[in-house]
């Protein structure tokens, strides 16, 4: 699985790209919105999974859901805001622009991992299990 | 079980006690979370209450500070938890159930150890948003669990967004609950499908009306082998002919009790009664 990570954090960054390499992701990142949107204008091997902040300097998380729903060749990209942004009205607003889910900063790892689940991004089963209990 | 039984209150101990094993800060709001983590630890030692396990861990009983600090240690439940249970009730035990309903038009699901609500909030919400056949219905979801402190937070429906964030699809969270502060408040509808009720399964139950789906989920596992096959007993003379049981993931099925038919689906087992 190839995941784009869009932070302007530089911990938030390498912790979920961690996280993700855990579960055998490669992963790219980005710094803003704009950085995310030419990243994969010249990428010639999409990310299946981006995993977007939304308070960000040059165009917020909001605004490259926006941008990438608009073009059907990205379709197949599953988008998940993951932003301390949590007022209702917003998150229907990002969900409405095409974002597949939301993770709420701060949050744990397995929320992620089942967040990730939830979406049928394919989690190692022992990766899972150690979340689970199961 | 409370932390006060015996007019003593072992809160404050269990919070020093497991700050200092494992670094984990319980608040006051927390005192739900050590009752329902270490209710098991009580029961399988052969203690009576949190009190006496307070009594063994400062004479430094090794084998159960394990157990305490793996109880506390282990993560918080989850919404959907482990997804494929609630596939497999919404795409096969619910229909199935329904359709051998449909002349009395009532169900019965019961969450046996339901904790702090998550799973019977769960099976609500399939209910709502995948059943609309059953209005009109008698639909009745029954949620149980030993901790009274742990049944509060589960009838008040207040949660966390540390807890929301444990499965609950953000399609659902924005459907059924509200902003509340720094919260997120279930909505009334959902609550009301619910019955909250103190009920330890270790011990003799009470009356319980014939349910069509039982959910005895990561429970057994605390229960020594004689206990589990009361419990299994108990399921079997509490769910209606054909009605489904289903257990966790890591719980086997070797011990179950006969007259049960496991069922492949949705990459889980269900239990399924067999008709008399």
């Amino acid at each position: 699985m190839r995941a784009l990570v869009v932070d302007d954090s530089r911990a938030m960054r390498a912790l979920l790209t961690n996280i993700l390499r855990g579960i055998g992701a490669e992963v790219v990142q980005a710094t803003d919105g704009r950085d995310a949107l030419e990243q994969l204008r010249r990428t010639d091997a999409l990310p299946d999974l981006v995993l977007i902040d939304w308070h960000m300097p040059e165009m917020n998380g909001l605004e490259l859901v926006k941008a990438v729903r608009k073009d059907p060749a990205w379709k197949p990209m599953t988008l998940m805001m993951v932003t301390t942004e949590s007022e209702h009205e917003n998150m229907v607003r990002a969900l409405l622009a095409g974002a597949d889910e939301y993770l709420i900063k701060p949050f744990t790892p397995d929320a992620l991992l089942e967040k990730l689940n939830l979406l049928g991004v394919p989690v190692p089963e022992q990766a899972l299990a150690a979340v689970t209990g199961g | 079980m409370t932390l006060t039984e015996r007019e003593e209150d072992a809160f404050p101990f269990f919070q020093d006690y497991i700050f200092a094993k494992s670094a984990i800060v319980l608040t006051d709001e927390k005192r739900y979370l050590v009752e329902t983590r270490l209710a098991p630890v009580v029961q399988q030692a052969n203690l009576r209450c949190l009190g006496d396990l307070m009594r063994a861990l400062m004479r430094g009983d090794r084998q159960l500070e394990t157990a305490v600090v793996d109880a506390m240690t282990t993560n918080e439940t989850s919404w959907f938890r482990d997804n494929s249970p609630f596939e497999a009730l919404r795409a096969h035990v619910l229909p199935e159930r329904i359709t051998a309903n449909s002349a009395r038009r009532a169900l019965s699901i019961w969450s046996a150890a339901c904790s702090t609500g998550q799973e019977p909030y769960s099976i609500a919400m399939i209910l709502e948003a995948h059943f609309p056949e059953l209005s009109g219905w008698n639909v009745e979801i029954l949620a149980t669990d030993l901790s009274q402190s742990a049944l509060e937070k589960a009838r008040q429906g207040r949660f966390s967004s540390l807890e929301i964030n444990r499965g609950l699809p953000a399609a659902h969270l924005l459907q059924y609950f509200s902003r509340d502060g720094a919260h997120f408040q279930i909505n009334d509808a959902l609550k009301r499908r619910v019955r909250f009720q103190q009920l330890n399964l270790a011990q003799a139950w009470p009356v319980i009306p014939p349910q069509d789906v039982i959910l005895l989920r990561n429970v057994l596992i605390y229960f020594d082998a004689p206990t589990r096959q009361r419990i299994l007993a108990g399921v079997r003379a509490n769910l209606r002919p054909g009605g489904f049981l289903l257990l966790g993931a890591a719980e086997t099925t070797r011990e179950l009790v006969e007259g049960f038919v496991p069922i492949s689906v949705a990459r889980t087992t269900v239990y399924q009664l067999k008709e008399i």
